[in-house]
């Protein structure tokens, strides 16, 4: 559906421009372009940063999995390994800990005037992005292939239909909100 | 509408809100929302300063061209969004030392800068080597129920929350 539209290239960097000022909005209301907020929920003394990705995740995947139902919308996972995906979640771990920004609240915190974000931050993710393109052809053929699993989703790796897992998968992540909110976290 | 100059939402409202804005990404620009690439997509711009067209030959920046891309503007977008927001909630601060650093490591704006500097390195590196980041992998990927994603995200916690607590409980 609307494949004229996702082709017109003007418009949709204009699109993408819009939909980061409401990301912007949303994480700065919420609190995630904050360095206390995020390295509070790393130190487990401040859930807001789980609460909002969990909230996301639920609200997208139930409205995401309807749609693609109807035909509307593709899905896009992404491509991974054990020596992709784990590998490099534990190495971008220690830089969540220690810049305290991730690559999308960097860009709303840097709006919110924090200079730590604007000067070292920024700098530093451009050079660690800089730093992987150079050993990237040292890499592509051998760890980042490790364990290769491709594109594949949850679904069809356990053979259970979306309709079943997603209300699973829904129930299971209210659940943990739940639990967060009755514990007083 | 007081809501809209409210300094804080509920972490819910802000998630829902996200959630939403993920359907009209994948509805309107067939894309999952992601920031990670165009941190790629700028430092392929600085390393074209210094190799000219030579950047063509790095296998890396001949799959993600340094270009302006939806997710380029996204992140652009990210940026003027989180100063509206701040401006009209009243929350709009110069700082270079966040409380919770100052509180443990005093309120000397270079050690902290430097700091993000070492901590921005990984992040950027680790983003690439996992191929997506909280946005990319975190929400939009686990939402799409991608194995990558989730393991990708447990993953960033893992090594976030070991960090954080070596950093404030070990060194701190």
């Amino acid at each position: 559906m609307l494949t004229t539209l996702h082709t017109k290239k003007g418009l949709q960097l204009f699109f993408g421009f819009l939909f980061g000022i409401l990301f912007g909005i949303f994480l700065q209301k919420g609190g995630a372009t904050k360095y206390d907020v995020i390295v509070g929920q790393l130190l487990l003394t401040d859930f807001t940063v789980v609460k909002i990705m969990l909230s996301a995740v639920i609200t997208g995947m139930i409205g995401i999995f309807a749609m693609k139902s109807f035909g509307w919308v593709d899905l896009h996972p992404k491509p991974g390994s054990w020596g992709s995906s784990a590998v490099g979640g534990l190495i971008f771990g220690v830089g969540f800990a220690t810049l305290g920004y991730c690559p999308g609240t960097i860009a709303g915190a840097i709006g919110n005037g924090y200079i730590d974000a604007a000067t070292g931050g920024i700098i530093g993710i451009l050079i660690g992005a800089g730093l992987f393109a150079a050993i990237y052809p040292r890499l592509m053929n051998g760890i980042l292939r490790k364990g290769d699993f491709g594109d594949i989703t949850i679904p069809r790796l356990i053979k259970v239909p979306e309709c079943v897992i997603v209300p699973i998968v829904v129930m299971f992540l209210v659940f943990i909100l739940l639990a967060l909110e009755s514990k007083g976290m | 509408m007081d809501w809209i100059f409210e300094v804080r939402w509920s972490p819910y409202a802000a998630g829902i809100g996200i959630g939403v804005l993920s359907w009209f990404t994948f509805l309107l620009s067939n894309k999952p929302i992601g920031c990670s690439t165009a941190f790629a997509r700028t430092s392929g711009m600085f390393v074209r300063i210094f190799k000219g067209k030579k950047i063509g030959e790095m296998p890396y920046y001949k799959q993600f061209t340094p270009s302006i891309d939806w997710e380029w503007m996204l992140v652009l977008g990210v940026i003027l969004g989180g100063f509206i927001s701040a401006r009209i909630s009243g929350d709009f601060t110069i700082q270079a030392v966040p409380a919770m650093w100052a509180a443990t490591f005093g309120t000397a704006p270079l050690p902290r800068i430097l700091t993000a500097l070492a901590g921005g390195i990984f992040l950027g590196f680790g983003a690439r080597w996992a191929g997506g980041c909280t946005s990319g992998h975190g929400i939009s990927g686990t939402l799409q129920l991608a194995v990558s994603s989730w393991i990708a995200a447990i993953c960033f916690f893992v090594g976030g929350i070991a960090s954080a607590f070596i950093i404030f409980k070990v060194i701190g």
